[in-house]
C-alpha cells in the first residue's frame, strides 16, 4: 500500500464511520425501521481484508452487519441508504432492509439474518467458482459468535475435503449480543478452531487496517492460488449495541475506554499525520467533505425516492415469464 | 387479579415452575446474564443459577437436542428460541426426536421439553425475521401446539405446558409482549386443548388465535355497532389438536365461518379450520367459509408493503360484509 492508498483507505473507513452514525441519526428520527445493526469500530475489517482482495469481482457474502461490506465491493451508498429507508430505488428495491443489502452487480451477494446461514453459501460460491475456473475467490465475513452454529463445521469440513477458494473472515467482537465469548465458546480463540479441519489460519489485530491488509493479502493470495480455503479471524470491536434495541449494558465502561483508544480511524490518521502525508486540517476538510455528501447527496436521495408500489408486492417471489414453467412453452 | 404484561405473565410462570420443581430449567441465547430479549426470563439467572438458566451458544438444534436428550432422564427444559424464524434451524432435533421418540419407543419414552418463541411479524423486521411458523409446528404429529393471545394465557398454558409429558410448542408474539392483562393472583393451569367463546354472537363465527384473535374482536364490534351483525369470536389458543368439537359448536349456532391468520394461506390454520367445518357440519352452513390470511409472499421490509401483505382487522370486517353482501 503506498501512501495515496492509505489515504484512500482513511476517507474510505471516515465515509463509513459517519454512513453508519447518520444511519443511527435516521433511525432514531424513524426513517429507519426494523432491525439496524451498525459497524462502527469494526471499519478496518472489511477496509484491510477487501482492499487485499479484489472487491466487485470476488465474490463476498456476510452477515447482518453488511452496508460497509456491499459499499466497499462497489455498492452506491445512496442505493444502501435508499434501502434503509425502504424505498424502490433501494439496493433491494425497498425489500430487505438494513439486513438485506444485495448488489449483485458489484459480486456482494448479500447479507442474511440467520447467524451462521452465509458460511455454506459461501463454499458454495467458492464451488461455482472452481467449476467455472476462474481465479477469483469467495470470501464470507461473520461474526465469531455465529462460529458455534452447526454450519460453521459442516462447512470448513466442506471446504477443505472439495479444496474449495474460499476465505472465511471472522470478524471477532469479542460478543454475540449480550454475551461475552468466553461464556458461550469453549475455545475463544477462533483461528484455532479449524486446525481440527486442517485449514491454515491466523490472528490479526482487526483495529489496524495495516495489519489486516498484510495478514489478508498472505490470506488471499493462498486461497486464489488454488490451496483450498484459509481462515482469518480478525479482533475488533463494536462501539455500538448489538443493534439499536441493545442497551450494551453488559460491557464496562473501562473495557468500552480501552477499545476506543484503539480506533481504527484514529489509528491510521495519527500514523498519516506522524509521517509527515496528513495534516490535522487535511483530516478535518475531508470529514466536512463527507458530512456534506452524505447529507447532501445521500440522505436527499433517500428521502426523495418514491416508495414501493403496493401493486408490486408480489412482484419477486417467483420468476416471470420463464418458460420453463410451462414444460419450456410446448 | 392483577394487571401484567404478556412478558411479565410468562416470567411468572417460569418463576413458579422453576420454584416447584429443581428438575425445571431454561435455556437459550442472551436469557440469563441478560435476562431475555424480551424479559420473559429476567431476574432468573440470578435467582436459580447458572446450571438452571442457561446462556447457550447459538446452536439451535444443538442445544435443543440437549434440551431433548436431558427431558429423557427427567429434567423439564423450558427451550426459548429467540424469534421463531431460528426454530427452522432447531426443526430436525424438535420434529425427528421430541414429536417422535414417544411414538418410537413404544410408549417407553418421552421428551417433556417445551419450546416457546416470538412468533408473527412485527415492524419491518424483513423477511428473514417475520416467518409465521404455526402451520409448520401443526403439522408435526406427536407435538402439542398451543399460542396465547393475553397474559392469562401465557401464563397457564406455560405452567401446564412445563407439567405435560409431551413437548409442547408455544408459539408467541413479537408485538404482544407488552399487552397489558388481568392474570389471576392463585397459580391456575390452561387447559392444553379446547377452545374459547371470547365474545358469543350468532350470525357469523370468527376464529382466531393468537394476535388475530384481537383483530376478530375490533372486527366484531365495527360489525355490531355498523352493520348490525352479532359475530361469535372464537380464541383457537390450542392449533394442534385443534378443537373440532368447539368449531363444530360454533359453526352449527351461526351457520357462518371466517378465519383469520396472520400465515400465508396455504396449508394453514384456516385451511385446517375449513376442512373440519367440511368435515363436522358441512350441511349447517349457510355459505362458503372464508379466510383471511397474509399474501403468500417472504414479509417485505419496507413499511407500506408489510402492512398490505399482512391482514387486519378491516379485512375481517370486509370478509365478513361480503359473505353477508353489506
Ligand atoms: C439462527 C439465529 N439464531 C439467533 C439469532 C439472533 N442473533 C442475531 S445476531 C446474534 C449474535 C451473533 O454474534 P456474532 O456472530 O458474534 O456477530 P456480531 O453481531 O457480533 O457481529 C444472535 C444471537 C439469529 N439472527 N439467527
Ligand atoms: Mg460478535
Amino acid at each position: 500500500m503506498n501512501v495515496a492508498d492509505k489515504k484512500r483507505l482513511l476517507r474510505e473507513m471516515l465515509f463509513a464511520r459517519r454512513f453508519e452514525e447518520r444511519c443511527y441519526e435516521a433511525y432514531v428520527e424513524r426513517k429507519i425501521g426494523g432491525f439496524l445493526h451498525l459497524y462502527s469500530g469494526e471499519e478496518a475489517c472489511a477496509h484491510g481484508v477487501l482492499e487485499a482482495a479484489r472487491p466487485g469481482d470476488d465474490y463476498v457474502i456476510t452477515g447482518y452487519r453488511d452496508h460497509i461490506h456491499a459499499i466497499k465491493c462497489g455498492a452506491d451508498p445512496k442505493k444502501v441508504m435508499a434501502e434503509l429507508y425502504g424505498k424502490e430505488t433501494g439496493s433491494s428495491r425497498g425489500r430487505g432492509g438494513s439486513m438485506h443489502i444485495f448488489d449483485v452487480e458489484h459480486h456482494f451477494m448479500g447479507g442474511y439474518a440467520l447467524v451462521g446461514g452465509p458460511f455454506p453459501l459461501a463454499a458454495g460460491m467458492a464451488k461455482a467458482i472452481k467449476m467455472k475456473g476462474t481465479d477469483q475467490i469467495s470470501i464470507c465475513f461473520l461474526g465469531d459468535a455465529a462460529n458455534n452454529q452447526g454450519t460453521f463445521h459442516e462447512s470448513m469440513n466442506m471446504a477443505k475435503i472439495w479444496n474449495l477458494p474460499v476465505l472465511y473472515v471472522c470478524e471477532n467482537n469479542l460478543y454475540g449480543i449480550g454475551t461475552r465469548i468466553d461464556r458461550s465458546t469453549a475455545v475463544v480463540d477462533q483461528y484455532k478452531r479449524v486446525s481440527g479441519y486442517d485449514i491454515p489460519s491466523a490472528q490479526t489485530d482487526g483495529q489496524d487496517v495495516e495489519a489486516v491488509y498484510k495478514a489478508a493479502k498472505k490470506a488471499v493470495d493462498y486461497v486464489r492460488s488454488g490451496k483450498g480455503p484459509y481462515f482469518l479471524e480478525l479482533m475488533t470491536y463494536r462501539y455500538r449495541g448489538h443493534s439499536m434495541s441493545d442497551s450494551n449494558a453488559y460491557r464496562s465502561k473501562d473495557e468500552e475506554r480501552m477499545w476506543s483508544k484503539r480506533d481504527p480511524i484514529i489509528l491510521l490518521r495519527d500514523r498519516l499525520i506522524e509521517a509527515g502525508e496528513l495534516t490535522l486540517d487535511d483530516y478535518k476538510a475531508m470529514d466536512t467533505e463527507i458530512l456534506d455528501e452524505i447529507e447532501d447527496e445521500i440522505i436527499a436521495f433517500a428521502e426523495q425516492s418514491p416508495e414501493p408500489r403496493v401493486e408490486e408486492l408480489e412482484k419477486y417471489c417467483l420468476a416471470e415469464n420463464d418458460p420453463w414453467v410451462l414444460g419450456g412453452g410446448r | 387479579m392483577a394487571e401484567m404484561m404478556y412478558w411479565e405473565a410468562i416470567r411468572r410462570a417460569h418463576d413458579e415452575e422453576m420454584a416447584n420443581d429443581p428438575m425445571v430449567i431454561c435455556m437459550g441465547e442472551d436469557i440469563g446474564v441478560a435476562g431475555g430479549t424480551y424479559k420473559a426470563t429476567k431476574g432468573l439467572y440470578e435467582k436459580y443459577g447458572p446450571e438452571r438458566v442457561i446462556d447457550t451458544p447459538i446452536s439451535e438444534n444443538g442445544y435443543t437436542g440437549l434440551g431433548i436428550g436431558a427431558s429423557f432422564l427427567g429434567v423439564r427444559p423450558i427451550i426459548e428460541i429467540m424469534s421463531v424464524n431460528f426454530a427452522w434451524l432447531a426443526m430436525d432435533q424438535l420434529f425427528n426426536s421430541a414429536a417422535k421418540v414417544r411414538y418410537m419407543s413404544g410408549g417407553q419414552l418421552t421428551a417433556p421439553i417445551v419450546m416457546r418463541s416470538a412468533g408473527g411479524t412485527a415492524h419491518q423486521l424483513g423477511a428473514q425475521h417475520s416467518a409465521r411458523m404455526e402451520k409448520v409446528f401443526m403439522g408435526i404429529a406427536g407435538l402439542r401446539v398451543v399460542t396465547p393471545s393475553t397474559p392469562k394465557q401465557a401464563y397457564g398454558l406455560l405452567k401446564s405446558a412445563v407439567r405435560c409429558n409431551d413437548p409442547v410448542y408455544i408459539n408467541e408474539h413479537e408485538l404482544m409482549y407488552n399487552m397489558k392483562g388481568e392474570v389471576p393472583d392463585e397459580e391456575f393451569f390452561h387447559p392444553l386443548e379446547g377452545s374459547d367463546v371470547v365474545r358469543e354472537g350468532h350470525d357469523v363465527t370468527l376464529f382466531g388465535y393468537n394476535i388475530s384473535v384481537h383483530w376478530c374482536l375490533q372486527a366484531a364490534d365495527i360489525l355490531s355497532k355498523q352493520f348490525g351483525i352479532e359475530a361469535e369470536v372464537i380464541d383457537l389458543y390450542a392449533l394442534s389438536p385443534l378443537d373440532r368439537a368447539g368449531i363444530a359448536a360454533s359453526v352449527r349456532k351461526t351457520h357462518r365461518a371466517v378465519i383469520a391468520e396472520e400465515a400465508e394461506p396455504c396449508v394453514g390454520v384456516g385451511a385446517e379450520v375449513m376442512a373440519i367445518i367440511n368435515e363436522e357440519c358441512f350441511f349447517e352452513l349457510d355459505a362458503p367459509p372464508v379466510r383471511v390470511s397474509a399474501v403468500n409472499v417472504p414479509i417485505p421490509y419496507n413499511h407500506t408493503l408489510e402492512k398490505a401483505a399482512i391482514p387486519n382487522a378491516n379485512d375481517v370486517v370486509a370478509a365478513v360484509r361480503k359473505m353477508f353482501g353489506k
